[in-house]
């Protein structure tokens, strides 16, 4: 990623069309002009891409150094020393339970939570889009309504409820919060997918005789594939990035990684060796979904702006 | 822009739906086709019911109750938001927040959005732009913890903003450098040294100090000996480091291995008046003029002596919450940028050419027609970033370190502090729960208001 960054802007660049079009019939004096201009843009733009990778670079140099060396100089030190570099954090990370634990919760409360985001979410989607029952419109207002609600409103009454049903500190807990908070969102957006469905499509799905449950699996799911798509990406992020609910509502004996990370997080100059490699830990897996999702997790971000 | 299009695209097909069951299948079908709708709807209306809108009057009712929810106490939870200091603090943060934070990343993201049109690696630029939205608030909490560490030699915020002090206002060279009290020196007030007695010309001064650790010694410091010319016209001396490694060396003796004082200034002082300065080479040795040093004392000034340079608090109280919000704008811009930059692909290329054939510079196309048509996007991006931002609660939870989280205090996290803390209070718990849902309230009528209208067209 940062090859291209590096090298692209010393060499010469091809005019582009907007360039021509421009600099066609005025004068050599502002044609220059323009130049330095685009050159200024290049250098801001490096600098800038710079300032947005140095800290992200610095946490990665951080977890491949030794406690020692984190303890006595800066990560950029590493240049004059790039042999020091070691994977011990990640060993010794690796072989503490309580990290490998929660990777294991964080997975468990992300997928569940996904799968059933999409699946009763697809369910409502399709009832609001295609079924016909008296105050449809309204009971999708009353969701749409529900879109900004913040989960702070939540945190106090859902604790006490699941505390009265026993899932206060519950991984099944989580699972059903994060869905129900993800729900709004999905319902709205499926809804609106699924209802540009072509309306002949059904109509000759129903007149084969297929009933409404075999026309939402075999019609209205396959068709709403890259909204489901783009859903699944932007609640699986959601849940595996969240920090609060699980604080809360998560079993305290084997919390999600963000939860085990912000517990070493108090005595931070002296816990380094831990948490840089953690964090690096826990972000790989999103970043694997950014890099090989970017299109979808775009469009699920613009289309969840409100959440 | 992809938000538009999603929601006015149903409309159309709500009234194609609309016109259908009219056409009569719902008489014969409509019982059934009832059941299957409930079918289909109910999950997820009871999770909704449960877990959103009981817990909104849940909050509403306990937010006028006391902290043991016993006594009905009206409206002294949301004036605790007022007169409560720490609350005070939580209030007025957000509102910080609220200003700056999305503010900042709407700039950023609209800059970024119209420079990177112009490169060509532009969509690399992008990539590493968007890239903290994908992580959690944690790892990137953990990051600026990194970045903001206090001690320059670890945390990268304040190793470049030394440098660049540095740069500009030279470090002084040797602090808690002190004189022993055989040596020659005397302390003079205000952290500067002077010579017990007046110096002479043609008699070698010595200005030895101690308490310099080696490896802060100024690299070009070279072993120091007397002044090999000692002449009737100058003022000859040495500033040294009376400090041999392993021992051996004796106090007031300029020894073999001990190095001169590089760049100690010094100064001749007759009546209370500077009348002459030196600066000591590598090797320590300094010259003064003799017909006004002679006779005078020497001083070595404070500014010798001053502490390093050690950056600045990041994480102290008075900066933490312009640090966090740092850390919020380098997560968000990206999101900024990539809406301003779907919107900006909406822009006519031909409205801009047309202006710069006009004689419009770069400048006034940006400012005159680019953020004009930008403006509907600009307002989504804005009011979206507001809405985040009032729930802001890991990045200040994370970042802040203990001693800060008082002064870095935002409403969510008060919440949290209250609910779920050592000394929770439900009641005010409950009405910044209230207020933070009377904020965003606005937002959600606009929300159904444009649904309506589509869903009616």
């Amino acid at each position: 990623m940062t090859a291209p960054a590096a090298t692209t802007p010393t060499a010469p660049s091809a005019p582009s069309a907007s360039d021509i079009s421009r600099t066609s019939h005025v004068s050599r004096a502002s044609r220059i002009a323009a130049r330095t201009a685009g050159g200024a843009v290049r250098v801001f733009l490096l600098l800038a891409g710079l300032f947005w990778l140095l800290p992200t670079v610095g946490l990665l140099l951080s977890s491949l150094r030794s406690p020692s060396d984190i303890a006595a100089s800066g990560w950029w030190e590493v240049f004059t020393a790039p042999a020091r570099l070691t994977t011990e954090n990640y060993t010794q990370l690796l072989a503490n339970g309580t990290i490998t634990g929660s990777l294991v919760s964080t997975v468990l409360i992300t997928v569940p939570a996904t799968l059933l985001v999409l699946v009763l979410g697809s369910f409502a989607g399709y009832a609001f889009a295609w079924l016909d029952f008296p105050g449809r419109d309204w009971w999708f207002l009353g969701v749409v309504a529900l879109l900004v609600v913040p989960v702070q409103v939540a945190l106090v009454p859902v604790s006490k409820l699941f505390g009265a049903v026993g899932l206060f500190e519950t991984t099944v807990g989580v699972v059903l919060f994060h869905t129900a908070f993800g729900l709004p969102f999905a319902i709205f957006l499926l809804r609106n997918f699924f209802a540009e469905i072509p309306r002949e499509l059904l109509e000759a799905a129903r007149l084969d005789g297929a009933g409404e449950v075999r026309l939402f699996t075999r019609v209205v799911l396959p068709l709403g594939g890259p909204a489901i798509a783009s859903l699944g990406i932007f609640q699986f992020l959601w849940v595996w990035n969240d920090m609060l609910i699980a604080l809360i509502f998560a079993d305290s004996q084997s919390p999600p990684i963000t939860v085990a990370l912000q517990q070493q997080v108090r005595q931070f100059g002296n816990n380094v060796d831990v948490l840089a490699p953690g964090a690096f830990l826990s972000m790989v897996v999103p970043l694997a979904v950014f890099f090989a999702f970017q299109r979808q997790f775009a469009s699920g971000v613009m289309a969840g702006a409100v959440k | 822009m992809p938000r538009a299009t999603t929601s006015r695209a149903p409309a159309e097909s709500t009234t194609r739906n609309g016109k259908g069951s009219r056409n009569g299948h719902r008489t014969r079908n409509g019982h059934r086709s009832r059941t299957v709708a409930a079918g289909f709807l109910l999950p997820a209306l009871l999770l909704l019911g449960a877990l959103v809108v009981y817990p909104i009057g849940y909050s509403v009712q306990r937010s006028f109750f006391d902290r043991s929810g016993s006594s009905f106490v009206g409206l002294d939870n949301y004036l605790a938001l007022v007169t409560d200091d720490s609350l005070r603090t939580a209030v007025r943060n957000n509102l910080i927040w609220l200003v700056l934070a999305p503010a900042v990343a709407t700039a950023l993201g609209l800059v970024f959005a119209v420079l990177t049109e112009r490169v060509r690696w532009g969509t690399a630029f992008k990539l590493v732009v968007f890239m903290p939205m994908a992580i959690s608030m944690l790892a990137a909490g953990i990051i600026f913890r990194l970045v903001y560490e206090q001690d320059p030699d670890r945390g990268v915020a304040n190793a470049v903003w030394v440098g660049v002090h540095d740069t500009f206002a030279e470090s002084s060279g040797f602090p808690r450098a002190r004189p022993l009290p055989v040596h020659p020196l005397a302390a003079a007030g205000g952290g500067a040294f002077v010579t017990k007695e007046a110096v002479r010309a043609g008699e070698p001064v010595r200005l030895p100090l101690i308490g310099v650790a080696p490896g802060r010694m100024p690299k070009e410091a070279r072993p120091a000996h007397e002044p090999t010319s000692p002449s009737a016209d100058t003022v000859t001396g040495t500033a040294w480091l009376d400090f041999t490694r392993g021992g051996g060396g004796k106090p007031n003796v300029v020894d073999p291995a001990e190095l001169g004082l590089a760049g100690l200034r010094i100064e001749a002082v007759r009546d209370g008046t500077v009348v002459a300065t030196a600066t000591a080479a590598a090797d320590g040795t300094f010259t003064l003029p003799a017909d006004r040093a002679d006779g005078a004392v020497l001083r070595l000034p404070a500014s010798n002596f001053r502490e390093q340079y050690n950056g600045v608090e990041w994480l102290g109280p008075s900066l933490v919450t312009p640090a966090v919000i740092g850390a919020y704008v380098w997560m968000w811009a990206g999101f900024a940028m990539v809406l301003i930059g779907a919107g900006l692909a909406a822009v006519p290329r031909e409205l801009l050419e047309a202006a710069r054939v006009d004689g419009a510079n770069e400048w006034q196309v940006f400012r005159r027609i680019t953020v004009p048509l930008l403006a509907p996007v600009l307002a989504v991006v804005l009011v979206t970033l507001m809405i985040n931002v009032l729930k802001v609660f890991d990045l200040v939870f994370v970042i802040a370190p203990g001693s800060a989280q008082d002064d870095a205090n935002v409403l969510a996290l008060q919440l949290y502090r209250s609910s779920f803390g050592t000394d929770a209070d439900l009641g005010v718990g409950s009405a910044i729960a209230v207020v933070l849902l009377l904020l965003v309230l606005p937002v959600m009528a606009v929300n159904i208001r444009r649904i309506r209208r589509e869903t009616r067209r």
